[in-house]
């Protein structure tokens, strides 16, 4: 059978996937743990922490370059994953995918290089209004550095952005347009493919922050053709502390460094020094070597469900989700954007989203509250912080329906 | 006004009876920040807010008959309840009661266990600017 055809009709064993995270079985305050927190960080199955385990345990070794046994089975699980991740966002070459330790260093090492090579005085940036700081600030301060302009695309109430908008903003000064697929404090997904054929047709080069879409959705980045794209393994199950970038060839190779150190030279002598081809010219240093394996056992994970299968059942959590919040009294949904990731923000009026969440957790139901790293993006909703429940593979439908009914009866209590 | 050592063991005893039922707990903290009088928006100031609190905390105090009263309020009914217990504990009390104070019913009902890390360094921030106002106090009457 066709493998496609065969994943679609696969559907998600909640029992068995649930029995792969131990974490799951904890009890909290008292209350069997519901975690909603998987925007921040997800969860990992067993066979993460069993390769952790086993790196250390059987092969530790630093990579490249050694001779011995040990060095060359952990060089060939760390090119694994390389491997790895180039299927998962289906990469041309795997040398177009670099490691860092997570989303915030690979937006930082664009701006850095590329930023530094081929952003001039007088030159524009573009954003949305919906990102993240690590989306934002390593921009600003290379704007800072270089004497150029970061322009922001405005959200609607619905926290979208208008491709209009954007086509108004877009000039033959523009160099670099960064956005979010997916946004972490809003679940909206932006109209990506649009957004970079326009930004290309106009001579910019497209970096997506793919940290909340990667977990949830197919990408594909020679289908969308983006320029870069940065996301975390800790967000889809891996470890924390390891990060993707990828980056088209030619782009990486015209790049300048990132650091200097280990691994990213070619040959060095006092005179002089010749840096390393890619990936390596952006990886100084030991990598964080157990955790990049660990992280292939993540993506074996998602590619054991299969992505079209994860969102479809993600989709069902959301919408039930969605459904219970719309019938509770003083509840707001915060983004209500069509196309959405598994992300669901609320207010309840009166009531204080640290108060939310205190009382969530007094039942063992994990949320986030506060501005989730979007300080621009709450000022422009007018609030200090939202409620954020954010949905993995692992989570049920009666675990949503506790969040439903314990947020019903705190709104219950709100003065507002 | 009854003593520093009265008001924390009554304290004590009524957290005692939520024993380790943390929903409880937490909806008693927002009963008590419901029950708190409100601070006036005139001393909602930026001066008056307290550094380190995760959540808005405004403090506002006064001195009368070698007495330091506080008025205080934040913007989470939670936090409105722990500082209400503080409100309640200190306010009225002479500044060198308030300087020598051993806050030990914090330890006794498990406050860190309650409102966690993060929250428990801002409940220091309060203690210790509430401390300083009735250093300051102390101070002025001394040189005056």
């Amino acid at each position: 059978m066709d493998e496609e055809v065969n994943t679609i009709a696969r559907t998600i064993d909640i029992t068995a996937v649930r029995a792969q995270f131990p974490i799951l079985q904890r009890q909290v305050n008292g209350f069997p743990l519901a975690y909603f927190d998987n925007a921040a960080t997800t969860q990992k199955p067993q066979a993460v922490i069993d390769a952790l385990t086993n790196y250390y345990t059987t092969y530790n070794s630093n990579i490249h370059r050694g001779v011995h046994a040990l060095a060359e089975e952990a060089t060939t699980a760390f090119e694994q994953t390389r491997t790895a991740v180039q299927q998962f966002v289906n990469a041309r070459e795997e040398e177009e995918i670099i490691f860092t330790k997570g989303t915030s260093e690979s937006i930082n090492l664009v701006a850095a290089t590329y930023g530094k090579a081929f952003v001039n005085e007088g030159d524009e940036i573009i954003i949305t209004g919906m990102e993240h700081h690590s989306n934002i600030v390593p921009w600003q301060m290379l704007c800072e550095e270089k004497g150029a302009v970061l322009r922001v695309i405005p959200i609607s109430d619905s926290g979208e952005i208008a491709i209009e908008d954007l086509k108004q903003t877009l000039s033959d000064k523009t160099k670099i347009v960064s956005v979010c697929l997916a946004s972490n404090a809003l679940g909206t997904i932006n109209p990506v493919k649009d957004i970079i054929s326009l930004s290309q047709a106009a001579g910019a080069v497209v970096m997506l922050d793919a940290a909340q879409a990667l977990p949830h959705m197919q990408v594909d980045v020679q289908a969308l053709n983006c320029d870069f794209l940065a996301a975390s393994a800790h967000k889809m199950y891996g470890p924390t502390g390891v990060g993707i970038l990828y980056g088209k060839r030619k782009l990486l190779e015209k790049m300048p460094p990132y650091q200097g150190g280990g691994e990213m030279i070619k040959e060095v002598t006092f005179a002089r020094t010749t840096y390393n081809e890619i990936p390596f010219k952006f990886e100084a240093g030991t990598p964080n070597i157990g955790d990049v394996i660990a992280y292939k056992s993540a993506i074996d994970f998602i590619n054991s469900l299969g992505k079209k299968n994860i969102a479809a059942y993600e989709d069902e959590l959301i919408d039930h989700a969605i459904k219970g919040f719309l019938s509770i009294d003083k509840v707001e949904l915060i983004g209500t954007a069509r196309e959405r990731v598994s992300v669901l923000s609320f207010s309840i009026k009166g009531m204080h989203p640290f108060d939310i969440g205190m009382m969530l957790d007094a039942t063992g139901i994990a949320v986030r509250t506060g501005h989730h790293c979007t300080m621009p993006l709450m000022d422009r909703f007018a609030i200090e912080g939202t409620v954020r429940a954010s949905f993995a593979v692992y989570n049920t439908i009666p675990e949503v329906d506790r969040l439903i009914d314990a947020v019903s009866k705190i709104a219950g209590r709100a003065k507002g | 006004m009854s003593s520093i050592r009265t008001i924390q063991d009554q304290i004590i005893d009524d957290f005692e009876l939520l024993a380790d039922d943390r929903e409880a707990t937490i909806f008693y903290l927002m009963e008590l920040g419901d029950k708190m009088t409100s601070l006036p928006e005139a001393y909602k100031l930026d001066e008056n807010l307290i550094k380190g609190c995760q959540s808005k905390v405004w403090l506002h105090s006064d001195f009368k008959d070698n007495r330091v009263l506080f008025e205080a309020d934040s913007n989470t009914d939670i936090t409105r309840g722990l500082i209400s217990l503080l409100v309640r504990i200190l306010s009225g009390q002479t500044p060198d009661d308030i300087i020598n104070t051993d806050l030990d019913f914090i330890e006794k009902i498990g406050m860190g266990q309650i409102i966690g890390s993060q929250r428990s360094n801002g409940f220091a921030s309060m203690i210790k600017q509430i401390k300083m106002y009735a250093l300051g106090y102390k101070t002025k009457v001394a040189i005056s």
